[in-house]
């Protein structure tokens, strides 16, 4: 358990729903679910889902921590919006649900090797390193995520279309060594460390 | 009536002209009919039409007879003072029901033939109804209850300026209302908690001039009826009073259901598992403070809904109460003002109306926690309480510790004994049926003191609808009871919520006053409002069978010390079942009796066996099956020209003599149409639909002594939607006519 998913399990010990409230982005809202269970209905990936977003929303409230947040159902979230524009109370879960994800990577609570969070770590390293994204290495980066010889396979499977991207010029392998980058690299650097500062300061009040 | 004079008027509008030979019509009115005129006219309703109507009854004419649309249309323009009106309907009864071919041509005019006959005989047997003269504007109403409900009657009627008899059995105004630390508003915004105005409105109550407040005091008689109860208060020191009222409500509220039958819920086990009620006073007492038995803070606080109620289980309620999710979600509030938690477990959460959604949303707002589940029990653990419960969300059984648990226990209506128990008894014995009796009787001797002491032949208080209510029936007749000008308001009536006791009782005060100012003129209430004929009977043909006494609906008819039936005719609601009852016929209306309706179907021209022209009658409720019909010509649904409908002002009123009489005379099929009856009856006289079935089941001794089928009388339950099903009942009659052959009976 990391140090601060002790520190929040001391602070809302047997409140869940408040810890909720106060950390996870748009948390506020969950208080606010009817159970009407359109959210679930509606959402184009429901079936595939361990817990559609109206019964992670019950689980929250009877205290379920740690089935929540190392749950793989928030990941699952397209971003479709259909439970948002159909939800009676217009609670913005899609954006809970995001909020409720981060969270869980934050206190180090989400599953290992979760394919979502894995691109999201890979997308975000690339664009803080390069101020662009560099599709090749997060490509590749994706690729050999679960180790050597399961890369070499996905390669393989993946090379027609790799073969075709690279004739039509839409894909260039020189890339892979440096590619190309943003004008004032370290002016995103200082940007991002500001932005860091920020939410450092905003986590150690939440850790208090 | 020695100068009679019926006029008769056919109408060629709306097409009837070209279908139907008029001039045939009016020679068939004067000389069949009888009438001293016959004029035809091609738009009967205009101005021009009117007039000349008007102009006749100027010149003599009595009984004004008009071949037209049907008795439904209309109504304005031939609705004429001072005369018997009696109607052909050839628009919706005739040409719209039959196709205009040449060959349906000559059945479509013995129809019309048949209907003007029909209407002129009517007409020769009614009378202008007058009121009865018994009657006198009184204008107080009595108000038994001095809860929301009984103060908001007696408020809204004394703003009209009626006079208000307040009557109250505590020692204080107020009730439960009055009880409650806080409530939720009655205007927006609702999300909020608002402060119990009990307090004001019983001192408006007080304030008022036109209402006299009787505290500690109970109904010790009720006697007479619309416009004129005489009742006589007691006081609890043993002084009474008389008054005279024109109408009464009785807005004597609710009980909550008794929490000790819930033992499995801990009812009546911990102190600390209480009622909703007793939470509220427990607030109150502690002025927002949530203290257990102990008188230590409770922090937890656990709201069970539907406990003992919507429930199939013996001696639970099967209703929803309707206003215990948004008092659970009120009283949740309390606890999160004072710092503490709760937790509402429901199985459905019902809260009505736009108001109640937000308070709920309200409630969500406050941070109180909804949890879908079903309590399977309550126990005591250490010093608090473990509440047991599956989670129909997530699917598991689990456990919520509490500190106190509200059970949502419902309402129980404060209705006086049933009327009905001894009859129902009595029948019961009867057929045998020892278990239902002993059952009836079990709920005889544990029957509350009775609150109006009603001194009417059928028993001393309203008749109960479901579970003890007291409504007629919601739907069609919100307020009313089967006893005319007296109103119930409230839950008593069906469970309600503060504000929906309120909306309630206005609308109980208003329908009071309508009852004492119809009372006054001597007309029916609904649904024949403004009808002035009421029952009479020529005593010297009664045999005292007391038929009638027992089976009117609405308790009109009380016995006089000889025996004899005694009408209350402001009680009577018009619909006739006495009549359908009694066996010498000796009842009748002055614009309606066994003699407008037998002389109706004898007046039908009846073709011989040979013909191929069999007659069907129809004998059809006014309330909705001859609506159906109307609509069926409306929507051109084509039905059997061989039907003679007459309509009827409830199936209850059909006598059988009616039915012998018609395959006497050789009509070939008889088919009635009334009302849904039982449980869920439709029927606008509550029971004249159920008499009539039972009446006609018996049907089958006259037919086999006639040796005919018994096939030939049929009856039907419809509802005013039937526009298609009901044509086809007709049709297949004359179907199963054409099977079985022609009613021997043909001369």
């Amino acid at each position: 358990m990391s140090d601060m998913n002790q520190a929040m399990v001391e602070k809302y010990r047997s409140n869940f729903l408040k810890e909720v409230e106060a950390n996870v982005e748009e948390g506020t809202w969950v208080k606010m679910c009817m159970q009407c269970g359109v959210c679930s209905g509606s959402c184009p990936l429901g079936p595939h889902w361990e817990h559609p977003p109206q019964e992670l929303f019950m689980m929250i409230r009877a205290g379920k921590r740690e089935e929540v947040l190392s749950s793989s159902s928030m990941w699952m979230c397209t971003s479709c919006y259909n439970c948002i524009a159909r939800c009676p109370r217009g609670l913005p879960i899609t954006h809970i649900m995001h909020g409720l994800a981060s969270y869980a990577k934050r206190l180090g609570l989400a599953p290992n090797r979760q394919p979502t969070k894995e691109f999201g770590q890979i997308f975000w390293d690339s664009i803080a390193k390069n101020g662009r994204v560099n599709e090749l290495k997060i490509g590749v980066g994706l690729y050999f995520m679960n180790g050597f010889s399961q890369g070499i396979k996905n390669a393989l499977a993946g090379r027609e279309l790799g073969m075709a991207m690279m004739k039509s010029k839409r894909m260039n392998p020189m890339e892979y060594f440096g590619g190309h980058k943003c004008k004032d690299l370290s002016g995103i650097a200082k940007m991002l460390k500001k932005a860091e500062e920020f939410e450092a300061e905003h986590i150690t009040k939440f850790g208090e | 009536m020695a100068d009679m004079k019926i006029g008769a008027y056919i109408c060629q509008g709306c097409g009837i002209g070209e279908r139907l030979d008029t001039a045939q019509l009016a020679s068939v009115a004067k000389r069949e009919g009888k009438a001293a005129e016959a004029r035809e006219h091609a738009f009967l309703c205009s101005a021009e039409g009117v007039k000349m109507i008007q102009d006749d009854i100027a010149a003599g004419v009595t009984h004004v007879v008009i071949a037209a649309c049907s008795r439904r249309a209309k109504t304005e323009a031939f609705s004429f003072e001072g005369v018997a009106i009696s109607r052909a309907n050839l628009r919706e009864g005739v040409i719209w029901v039959r196709p205009d071919t040449p060959e349906a041509a000559e059945t479509t005019q013995e129809m019309a033939d048949d209907y003007v006959r029909m209407a002129c005989a009517e007409a020769k047997h009614m009378k202008i109804p007058s009121a009865s003269g018994e009657q006198g504007l009184v204008r107080t109403i009595l108000v038994v209850g001095g809860g929301i409900s009984g103060m908001t009657a007696a408020l809204e009627a004394a703003k009209t300026g009626y006079k208000v008899e307040l009557v109250e059995k505590t020692g204080a105004l107020g009730g439960v209302a009055a009880q409650m630390f806080k409530k939720y508003p009655d205007k927006a915004p609702y999300n909020v908690l608002a402060d119990n105005t009990t307090g004001a409105m019983i001192d408006a109550v007080n304030a008022n001039g036109n209402i006299t407040v009787h505290l500690n005091t109970t109904v010790a008689k009720t006697e007479g009826a619309p416009g004129r109860f005489a009742v006589t208060l007691a006081t609890e020191s043993g002084a009474s009073k008389e008054v005279t009222v024109g109408a009464i409500i009785q807005a004597t509220g609710f009980t909550p259901y008794d929490i000790t039958r819930l033992p499995e819920l801990g009812g009546g086990k911990s102190p600390d598992v209480m009622d909703q009620l007793a939470f509220e006073q427990m607030v109150k007492a502690n002025n927002g403070a949530i203290k257990k038995s102990d008188g230590s803070d409770a922090k937890n606080v656990v709201f069970v809904q539907c406990a003992g109620q919507r429930s199939d289980a013996e001696g639970h309620l099967p209703y929803c109460s309707g206003h215990c999710c948004m008092t659970s979600i009120k009283q949740a509030r309390y606890v999160k003002e004072a710092g503490g938690d709760a937790t509402v477990i429901f199985d459905d959460l019902r809260t009505p109306g736009a108001d109640g959604e937000d308070v709920y949303r309200g409630g969500q707002e406050a941070g109180v926690t909804f949890s879908k589940g079903k309590v399977s029990a309550i126990e005591a653990a250490g010093k608090g309480l473990k509440v047991n419960y599956t989670d129909k969300i997530l699917a598991e059984d689990t456990t919520i510790d509490a500190d106190i648990v509200v059970l949502a226990t419902g309402m129980v209506p404060a209705s006086g004994p049933n009327p009905y128990l001894t009859q129902e008894i009595e029948a019961a014995d009867k057929a045998g049926d020892t278990a239902l009796a002993e059952k009836l009787k079990a709920e005889q001797a544990s029957a509350p003191a009775s609150i109006l002491n009603l001194q009417y032949r059928q028993g001393t208080d309203v008749p109960h609808l479901k579970s003890g209510f007291t409504d007629s029936h919601f739907i069609c007749f919100p307020y009313e009871t089967r006893r005319t000008g007296i109103y119930t308001a409230g839950p008593v009536r069906r469970p309600m919520d503060a504000h929906q006791a309120m909306e309630d009782a206005t609308g109980a005060a208003l329908k009071a006053i309508q009852a004492c100012e119809n009372a006054a003129l001597g007309r029916a209430a609904h649904p024949r409002s403004g009808d002035l004929s009421f029952p009479s009977f020529r005593k010297e043909g009664c045999t005292q069978c007391k038929r009638c006494t027992v089976e009117c609906p609405f308790g009109a008819i009380n016995e006089d010390e000889k025996g004899f039936p005694q009408y209350n005719e402001s009680r009577c609601r018009r619909c006739g079942t006495c009549m359908g009852a009694c066996p010498v016929r000796v009842i009748s209306f002055e614009n309606y009796s066994v003699e407008t309706i037998g002389q109706q179907l004898k007046a039908v021209d009846m073709p011989d066996e040979f013909s191929e022209k069999p007659r069907l009658l129809v004998l059809a409720c006014e309330n909705d099956a001859y609506p159906a019909l109307d609509m069926a010509g409306m929507t051109k649904q084509e039905y059997s020209a061989f039907a003679r409908i007459i309509p009827v002002r409830c199936l209850g009123s059909v006598n059988t003599i009616w039915i012998t009489d018609a395959l006497n005379s050789g009509y070939d099929g008889v088919i009635l149409l009334g009302c849904q009856k039982g449980d869920n009856y439709q029927c606008h006289f509550v029971k004249g639909s159920e008499m009539a079935h039972y009446r006609m089941s018996k049907i089958d001794d006259t037919l086999t002594q006639l040796n005919l089928e018994k096939e030939r009388v049929q009856t039907y339950e419809v509802s005013i939607a039937d526009i298609q099903r009901i044509p086809q009942i007709i049709n297949d009659m004359e179907k199963l006519i054409g099977e079985i052959g022609m009613s021997p009976f043909k001369f």
